[in-house]
């Protein structure tokens, strides 16, 4: 089943002068996500990314096209917003910029109630999105003391507690240190393993995208390429023109591979590349 | 780090005080206001100062930090004081001590600074023992039945809410922009007021650029999850009674009964 | 300008119930000419650290000295002494690009230098400008523009701009290339090579990336709760794998090949810089050939 599907949505802001020309920021962009899928949504800054993340809860609505989320059109009339929004689990940049209450569970209950969802259900939910994102110890704790990757929890607990079908991560681990970032990226890869979560991680970090399921490449408002990251990473024409580059181990691979050591391409992980090293130089 | 100011003067410890419903609080510290000012003698005062050392007795909280409450009101209750003093007029039968100062004049100073002193200690009990969040839920729900004419009561709360959530973040954000213009040369200290004010220039741009962008943000997170102010809304905490509010209420009852029986049967003073 | 920390000390809030310590007894040289990593978790200090190095945070106990200027504890400050200090250390904060505020880049990046030399002239200030801007390889196209139309990375190298038109000797940034795209982040590293060639003879960066470290400096300090656990070149510091990940760090990819190919019995003799290792495996590898 698709989760999501853009049919030939463009997307641009109404110039603020007349006669200038809108930029187009989505350019007749077609593109499908399965049920369950991980995906990685790359693009240079600019590239459309965030406006895309934005549409698939209605945040924006295309100027031509359609979104559909689990066969629900976004733009129809009769769309309930609240009911695709509360599918759609969204988690921003900005750690600092998403809580609405000083306390976490405060916070969290903020989603379900606007849906109006009873308190006894309320509480049953704080206590699972809490236990997915680990942090019990925090429920009342006060938001402004946690770190980074901890505000990044709490914003994925808070979005969990609608219910969510799919998460969408924009940028959520660009802001953070590195420990905020595994802290962060493991919770949404347990929420897609376990619970069969569909994800959208939308991220600068190459090694970060390596592994997800797939990877859409988004250039000038259009998809450049899909594909699993063995194959994206080997593309490296395409790299060099929409602004990416190779996660770690790949770059070094390539940079051995430059130099006369045979290894294969597609390399992804340093383990990988231990492994192919260890073939090439005949160590056992 | 600048983070605890949303804690205000929020005292930290379990007390019978600290554990009393938000919203008997703000009902009794309201209670308490209207009793400091019916108390029309010493003895009125008295009695209200008398319930305010068992409150502070009970909420555990250190003298020393009511005191510090009262520095901020210090110099209001001096001028009152001797504003007081000197716009006193002596009526006939005063003891005039020289120019135009009496006896009594100095006795009404010192009623209206003791007045303004027990309430600012009052209210000060009320914030050093609830944190401003609990505050707004007591507001919050203390003013719902304000909905039914027409006032935004949960949207009120919510702004209050956030305000409180972004204090921290906001100050924080602050120092950092001093500290880059610093780095930049920037000098906050030196020159007249009009030069100092310009120099903050530098700091309030970025601070009401990043402002607007977080308020922008914060609408997307919120639309994100589903924000509406509709009847459909249902609310997570619930605030609950409970037999420590009724004991504080009665204490409440008894010292304004007793203020009243005061003003009535004023025992002579002075 | 050398920097020499002795044990310098520094607690937040110190007189309140909530106080912290930032830094504990940190020793630290950093010679002229050094390229200098700062590593560590959030909250170990590193950010504490460098803010005395300018005079932003005073010396609370120790000794410090930057250049001529002593900072230690203790010692009479004169406003005068520490603006010539801070022009002299450039100090480049995260996000920098969040402490724009003229209305034109050219204004935005004079700012700092009007501070520093009230009595410059036109001329003198529009060199600076210009100068300050070729480093950072913005086009001066730009400079009538507000600096708020710019694109992410562009803004950042203005306000990067707007600290080197100083010409500080030592340039000092806390996380440079976070937020960045891929592409921002090269450039950006590029930019600080450029820098280091020509005119900040110093430059200190603070960073959570040990691969950029690993390529870039030729120092790395390693902080941990207010402590300086380790300093050394990266190949002394990047060499126990154990001891840095036992604080929860990363270690560069050269890093970690290079203990698990030591644990099969093949050492690579490297400095861990993504070049150099390469040469050594290849190397490595022709003898086995």
């Amino acid at each position: 089943m698709q989760a999501i599907v853009f049919d030939g949505v463009s997307f641009f802001y109404k110039p603020s002068e007349e006669n200038e020309l809108p930029k187009l920021i989505l350019n007749d962009l077609s593109l499908e996500v399965e049920k369950g899928a991980f995906i990685a949504l790359l693009g240079k800054n600019g590239s459309g990314k965030s406006t895309c993340a934005k549409l698939i809860n209605g945040l924006l609505t295309p100027t031509s096209g359609t979104v559909s989320v689990f066969g629900l059109p976004l733009s129809g009339e009769n769309t309930d917003l609240f009911e695709i929004r509360s599918k759609v689990g969204m988690v921003f940049q900005n750690p600092d910029n998403q809580q609405i209450a000083s306390i976490v569970e405060d916070d969290i209950a903020f989603g379900p109630e606007n849906l109006g969802v009873p308190r006894e259900e309320i509480g049953r939910r704080i206590d699972y999105a809490l236990k997915v994102t680990d942090m019990e110890k925090f429920r009342y704790s006060q938001v402004a003391r946690l770190s980074g990757g901890q505000k990044q929890r709490i914003a994925i607990a808070g979005a969990l507690a609608l219910n969510p079908e799919i998460l969408i991560l924009d940028e959520s681990t660009s802001m953070l240190d590195p420990k905020g970032r595994r802290e962060v990226t493991e919770v949404a890869r347990n929420l897609n393993r376990e619970k069969g979560m569909t994800v959208i991680d939308i991220t600068h970090y190459m090694d970060e995208a390596a592994e997800a399921d797939e990877i859409y490449v988004l250039d000038d408002g259009k998809l450049r390429k899909k594909g699993d990251p063995s194959e994206i990473f080997s593309d490296e024409e395409m790299l060099a023109e929409t602004g990416l580059e190779l996660p770690r181990a790949s770059k070094l691979a390539k940079e051995l591979r430059l130099q006369g050591l045979p290894l294969k391409k597609g390399i992804l992980s340093k383990e990988e590349l231990l492994e192919e090293l260890c073939v090439s130089l005949r160590i056992k | 780090m600048l983070s605890d100011i949303t804690f205000g003067q929020f005292y930290p410890t379990t007390s019978f005080v600290h554990k009393l419903d938000p919203r008997s609080k703000i009902i009794l510290l309201i209670a308490y206001i209207v009793a400091v000012f019916i108390a029309d003698n010493f003895w009125g005062l008295l009695a209200a100062f008398l319930f305010l050392c068992v409150a502070i007795a009970f909420s555990k909280v250190p003298v020393s930090a009511v005191i510090r409450s009262l520095k901020a009101i210090i110099f209001l209750a001096l001028f009152t004081f001797i504003l007081n003093i000197l716009f006193y007029a002596p009526k006939e039968g005063d003891t005039v001590l020289f120019w135009r100062i009496s006896k009594e004049g100095i006795i009404t100073a010192t009623f209206f600074a003791s007045r303004l002193l027990l309430l600012v200690a009052g209210s000060s009990i009320l914030t050093l023992t609830t944190t401003p969040v609990n505050i707004t839920d007591g507001i919050e729900s203390l003013l719902k039945p304000l909905t039914y004419i027409k006032v935004p009561v949960h949207v009120l709360a919510l702004v209050m809410s956030i305000a409180l959530r972004f204090i921290p973040t906001l100050a924080d954000e602050t120092d950092r922009i001093i500290r880059a213009q610093k780095a930049r040369g920037a000098d906050f200290e030196s020159g007249n007021i009009l030069s100092r004010v310009k120099a903050f220039i530098p700091v309030l741009i970025p601070l009401l650029i990043s402002a607007f962008r977080r308020a922008d943000e914060l609408g997307n997170a919120m639309d994100a999850r589903c924000y509406t102010d509709g009847k459909t809304r249902t609310k997570y905490k619930k605030l609950s009674f409970t037999a420590r509010d009724l004991v504080s209420v009665i204490l409440m009852a008894a010292l304004i009964t007793g203020i009243v029986f005061l003003n009535i049967y004023d025992p002579i003073l002075f | 300008m050398r920097i020499v920390a002795d044990k310098i000390t520094f607690t937040y809030n110190r007189k309140s119930k909530f106080a912290t310590r930032a830094l504990d007894e940190v020793s630290l040289e950093i010679a002229e000419g050094d390229f200098l990593g700062i590593i560590g978790h959030t909250g170990s200090g590193k950010s504490t650290f460098i803010q005395h190095l300018n005079g932003l945070i005073p010396v609370e106990s120790g000794r410090l000295t930057v250049g001529e200027t002593d900072l230690f504890a203790g010692v009479k400050k004169n406003k005068k002494q520490l603006k010539n200090l801070r022009s002299r250390v450039g100090m480049v904060f995260q996000y920098p690009e969040y402490q724009l505020f003229e209305q034109t880049v050219f204004d935005d990046v004079a700012f700092g230098y009007k501070n520093f030399f009230p009595e410059a002239d036109k001329e003198e200030i529009k060199a600076a400008v210009f100068g300050a801007l070729d480093l950072v390889g913005l086009d001066r196209s730009v400079l009538n523009r507000s600096p708020f139309d710019l694109s992410g990375g562009q803004k950042r190298r203005v306000a990067i701009a707007g600290v080197i038109v100083t010409k500080p000797e030592i340039l000092i940034l806390d996380e440079p290339v976070a937020g960045l795209d891929p592409l921002g982040k090269n450039e950006l590293m590029a930019l600080l090579h450029r820098l280091h060639k020509t005119s900040c003879k110093t430059i200190i960066i603070v960073s959570h990336d040990m691969d950029e470290v690993a390529d870039n400096c030729n120092k790395v300090a390693v902080f941990s709760e207010g402590k300086i656990i380790k300093v050394g070149s990266p190949k002394e510091v990047f060499n126990d794998y154990e001891g840095l990940t036992a604080l929860r760090l990363d270690v560069p990819i050269t890093e970690y090949i290079a203990m698990k190919l030591k644990e099969k019995g093949v050492y690579i003799d490297t400095d861990f810089s993504s070049e150099d290792f390469v040469k050594k495996l290849v190397d490595f590898y022709k003898n086995v050939k």
